[in-house]
């Protein structure tokens, strides 16, 4: 019920994009057709889960161990960095269908800012292990949850007949402000 | 004369929030009220003009291949003076900023001076830019969180100005940050078309 409640305020209620404002600019760069939100989402998904797994694992066992708390920010950038370049080697080696749907997502999300705040989240929200997965599971479906929708709908946008000072990005801020005011009716379900 | 020009560029022209599109994760996340907007503009401008500083310092013996990972290290340490001098001296701030002081390391605008312009220029100029870039990045924040927080919550800087009572607290919610910085753009397309 617990770990239930920690993926449902994560993917909902707390979404990492319409409520923290976290990796946006993946949100507003990518969302222009559905087949590239779809590809960014599934990246997304597989790099967070492996990337905040790893990052725990180091911060546990290596950083706090050796009271080295404060070289965390540098830590985890450089090995999330190393994991993607891995990701993507055993990928092209061992996956080459999936390399070719997803592969040119994965160097991008090196800089996206989700995959880093997730790892620093669930080290700052003092999560074991398997709460930490669960956390970092619902961060990743909220994501793109909110990204393909907001794909379907700026397709859609393209072609309405929109003021001309609004065009581009300022409308597609303004959608975003409806998504996110939908999102805030999720607030308090379930007691969380 | 070119030093002025460096400096000028990220005030408006290459304003980095409203006319990049880059950055923009803090600035619409604690623009809720204008002094943690204030708050966040210092801890970015201190890691941006110091970081431009040391890139441009060591530009002549970084080796090509790899230099973004030096970039970012450079950076991280900087990030992370910040977040312990503001853990140290300001707690209330920084639990209020939260996880996105130690995000300031992949903040776009950071790395994309470090790589666009610190590397290929004296420091001089680069300690100049860092300055105007992060002006113009304070600019862009705190002119949302005053917006926000007077439409939201009635004040400004924390100085009551009307009953919070009849002000939209939809405007302090996550939401009002959309709307905020869809309308400021709106506006500066249009005003562009006239002045510029």
């Amino acid at each position: 019920m617990e770990l239930f409640g920690i993926f449902f305020a994560a993917f909902l209620i707390n979404n990492i994009l319409l409520i923290r404002f976290i990796a946006l600019c993946s949100f507003f760069g990518v969302s222009t057709k559905i087949g590239t939100s779809i590809g960014m989402s599934f990246a997304v998904i597989f790099v967070m889960t492996i990337s905040s797994a790893v990052s725990w694992v180091v911060y546990h066992f290596v950083l706090t161990p050796f009271h080295l708390e404060f070289l965390r920010t540098a830590t985890f950038i450089l090995t999330i960095a190393a994991l993607v370049q891995l990701e993507e080697l055993y990928m092209k080696k061992m996956v080459p269908n999936l390399y070719r749907a997803m592969g040119i997502y994965l160097p991008l999300i090196t800089t996206n800012c989700a995959i880093l705040a997730v790892a620093f989240l669930a080290i700052d929200y003092k999560y074991n292990f398997l709460p930490a997965m669960v956390y970092s599971l619902g961060v990743s479906f909220g994501y793109s949850l909110a990204m393909v929708l907001f794909a379907y709908i700026r397709e859609r946008m393209a072609l309405a007949p929109i003021p001309k000072w609004f065009q581009g990005y300022p409308i597609a801020f303004i959608t975003a402000a409806l998504m996110s005011l939908a999102f805030l009716g999720f607030t308090g379900m379930f007691g969380l | 004369m070119n030093l002025w020009k460096d400096f000028n560029a990220g005030l408006i022209k290459e304003n980095p929030v409203l006319r990049l599109m880059i950055g923009l994760c803090p600035v619409l996340a604690v623009s809720n009220n204008a002094v943690n907007a204030l708050g966040m503009s210092v801890a970015v401008a201190f890691v941006l003009i110091c970081s431009n500083w040391v890139v441009a310092a060591i530009r002549k013996v970084v080796p090509d291949e790899i230099r973004i990972p030096i970039f970012i290290i450079i950076i991280s340490t900087f990030v992370t003076i910040s977040d312990y001098v503001m853990q140290a001296y300001f707690l209330e701030l920084h639990h209020a900023l939260g996880v996105f002081v130690p995000l300031i390391v992949v903040n776009c605008i950071i790395l994309g001076r470090a790589e666009a312009f610190a590397y290929k220029n004296p420091v001089l100029n680069s300690i100049l830019d860092g300055i105007g870039m992060s002006l113009g990045f304070a600019l862009a924040l705190v002119s949302i969180g005053v917006i926000r927080e007077v439409l939201g919550a009635g004040s400004v800087f924390g100085l009551s100005l009307f009953n919070p009572a009849v002000a939209a607290t939809i405007m302090v919610l996550p939401p009002g940050a959309f709307i905020t910085i869809g309308f400021l753009m709106a506006a500066l397309n249009k005003m562009e078309k006239k002045v510029l």
